[in-house]
């Protein structure tokens, strides 16, 4: 039907126009923004992972140093409590993610799914791998293959902030993808 | 690992015993009634106002043994300080001794002298004998005397091995306890969990187990691999839990007598949420996959193919028998939130039975059937009981996170995780059924994830 087949179309330049949005949408954004932000991975000089093997302390394109300072915090989407929904700010995410994997289409990656601590640990996991297999199936509909993604969930047990205040539970509840070098 | 009840106790002792032929009860123990929780409660009461003098156990010679207590004479000590402990972290009677009383000479142990108990206000006196045989084993007499009514009201004799001998001091406690309370023994039982260490986002988490009173602690995990959520199988020989050991989150059964381990199901998704049902036949795992997660059913001894018992939509997780292993009450998000549900234990007639607001989760049916347990999360996570209809809500403790309950063999107490705000630490606690009694275990780190193992034979 040429209808459905046009308003895909649609979708799928709306994505497009969101790579390009997506870096101004995530400061400007607050519906569930942390109220801070993952630490900057700072200019492509990067070494946080050691394989900046690349001439001038660039990280080596394809690398998951690379990956970590191109995507400059997109490599982590954020949930709202209780929820595995992949809103526009973390379709902007995705996006960002999913053209740097058709840039190297040899590179394979792992989504790790985490939750807040305010929940019970086993649905936790369980949840977490929701939210990881919903930023999954949105880069597949970006045109990966979902081959190359695996989902691990860590349910509540491996916080990257660690209060416990809504700011602190807000940054927990997200998708981290790691490109495997 | 053997515990022989000693049936021809008279026989031990070569002191005349008039008062072994004594079996007719005295005192009433309150009578169990069905489904009647509110009764038991308010005997609680009642029998937790009993005074009773726990006596250093007599020796007929005082020789060394191959125990960590020392001589029969130190031993004997040791075993009086178990039991005495036991009745009085739990909360029940008013347990006095060793230490402060008087020791009763070996031959008095069946011959009680009732003048000077009677003196210190003692309703109920123990006391009990250790001799050590010629094969290292150890021979324990446990004997429970009513100081007014001076008569013997039971008594109990084990012969164990010399690193068993707490668990002759537990069959005391148990005898006196069940003698006492009319209510089912628990404390000669163990516990599995999670032990914790390290700070909040690199916490090293690993399987342990101990006795119910934190004795005998073991670690049986390297701490290389994430552990979580283990479950003692009925008969103590195997433990069930959650490793991240290949990367994946999976179920893993440990083999305490091989001290190896093998994967439950190999079924390319993640696995979690282990559970035993109570005849130790059957094995419930959930599997998460594609977003959805749902209970499935596999024969403990391998083999088959896995029978699945949900049909999504949502997370569908964990799994508690009924202690007749009929029914299945577990957790699901299906209607928006984790609530609580109850299916047949083939996966037919599922139904909600949680609609008291907030969410409700972990949920656990009692040994006794009565009760389930669960947390029930509205702001802070809290544990609570119900009826296995839904009914009759109440919780059992209130501090910001406290999750996870789990039973005590006889299904009186309760025992869950509390993790502390922004430290994240956590321990292993437990309360009574009345909400009363409520104290931390002792651990020798953080813990987490307790699964109280049944009664042992």
């Amino acid at each position: 039907m040429p209808s459905s087949l046009s308003s895909m179309r649609i979708t799928r330049v709306g994505a497009t126009a969101l790579v390009v949005a997506g870096a101004l949408a995530i400061s400007a954004c607050g519906k569930k923004a942390p109220a801070q932000l993952p630490p900057d991975p700072g200019p492509a000089t990067s070494t946080d992972t050691g394989q900046s093997s690349g001439g001038y302390g660039m990280a080596q394109p394809g690398s998951q140093a690379d990956f970590v300072a191109k995507m400059m915090g997109a490599d982590t989407i954020y949930f709202a409590l209780d929820e595995s929904t992949v809103d526009a700010q973390d379709q902007a995410s995705l996006a960002k993610q999913a053209q740097w994997l058709q840039q190297y289409p040899n590179k394979r990656a792992t989504i790790e799914g985490h939750c807040d601590e305010r929940g019970t640990r086993e649905y936790n996991i369980a949840l977490g791998e929701r939210r990881a297999n919903a930023a999954k199936n949105y880069l597949a509909s970006l045109g990966i293959d979902p081959s190359r993604i695996t989902t691990v969930s860590y349910g509540k047990e491996r916080p990257i902030a660690l209060g416990s205040d809504e700011a602190s539970w807000a940054q927990n509840r997200r998708a981290v993808t790691v490109t495997i070098d | 690992m053997k515990i022989t009840r000693v049936l021809a106790l008279g026989l031990m002792l070569t002191v005349s015993g008039t008062a072994f032929a004594q079996t007719a009860p005295v005192i009433t123990p309150p009578a169990p009634q069905d489904g009647g929780l509110e009764v038991t409660v308010s005997d609680d009461s009642a029998w937790n106002d009993l005074g009773i003098a726990i006596t250093t156990f007599a020796t007929d010679q005082d020789v060394p043994t191959r125990t960590n207590a020392g001589t029969t004479g130190q031993l004997g000590r040791a075993l009086a300080q178990v039991v005495a402990g036991d009745l009085k972290n739990n909360g029940l009677f008013k347990p006095s001794g060793p230490d402060g009383l008087p020791q009763p000479a070996y031959g008095q142990i069946q011959a009680p002298d009732y003048t000077p108990w009677a003196a210190r206000s003692a309703d109920m006196l123990v006391q009990g004998f250790v001799r050590a045989g010629g094969d290292g084993n150890l021979t324990i007499g446990c004997y429970l005397y009513d100081v007014q009514l001076k008569q013997q009201l039971v008594k109990g004799g084990w012969q164990v091995p010399p690193s068993d001998w707490r668990r002759a001091a537990h069959k005391c406690a148990d005898m006196v306890y069940s003698r006492l309370s009319g209510e089912s023994p628990f404390f000669d039982s163990k516990i599995a969990y999670i032990a914790e260490t390290g700070p909040k986002d690199h916490r090293m988490k690993r399987l342990a187990i101990m006795d119910s009173d934190g004795a005998n602690h073991r670690f049986l995990t390297s701490g290389q691999s994430m552990a979580l959520t283990p479950r003692y199988s009925p008969d103590y020989s195997k433990i069930m839990y959650l490793s991240y050991l290949n990367g994946q989150p999976s179920i893993y059964a440990y083999d305490l007598a091989t001290d190896r381990q093998t994967l439950i199901a190999r079924t390319g998704a993640p696995t979690l949420a282990p559970r035993w049902s109570p005849d130790g036949k059957w094995v419930l795992y959930s599997m998460a996959k594609g977003g959805t997660t749902d209970i499935y059913r596999i024969s403990s001894a391998g083999g088959g193919t896995p029978q699945r018992l949900t049909n999504g939509p949502g997370i569908n997780i964990g799994g508690s028998y009924s202690p007749d292993g009929s029914q299945i009450v577990f957790e699901s998000d299906r209607s928006g939130s984790q609530q609580v549900y109850v299916m047949n234990s083939d996966g037919s007639n599922q139904r909600r039975i949680s609609f008291f607001g907030g969410r409700a989760a972990t949920p656990e049916w009692s040994p006794r059937g009565d009760q389930i347990a669960f947390t029930h999360i509205a702001g802070n996570l809290r544990v609570a009981v119900m009826n296995p209809n839904g009914g009759g809500m109440r919780h059992l403790t209130d501090s910001w996170q406290d999750e996870a309950p789990t039973w005590s063999p006889n299904g009186r107490i309760v025992q869950f995780f509390r993790t502390t705000k922004s430290t994240g630490l956590a321990s292993i606690w437990q309360v009574d059924l009345t909400g009363r009694n409520e104290r931390k275990l002792p651990t020798p780190v953080g813990a987490s994830d307790p699964a109280w193992g049944p009664i042992r034979p």
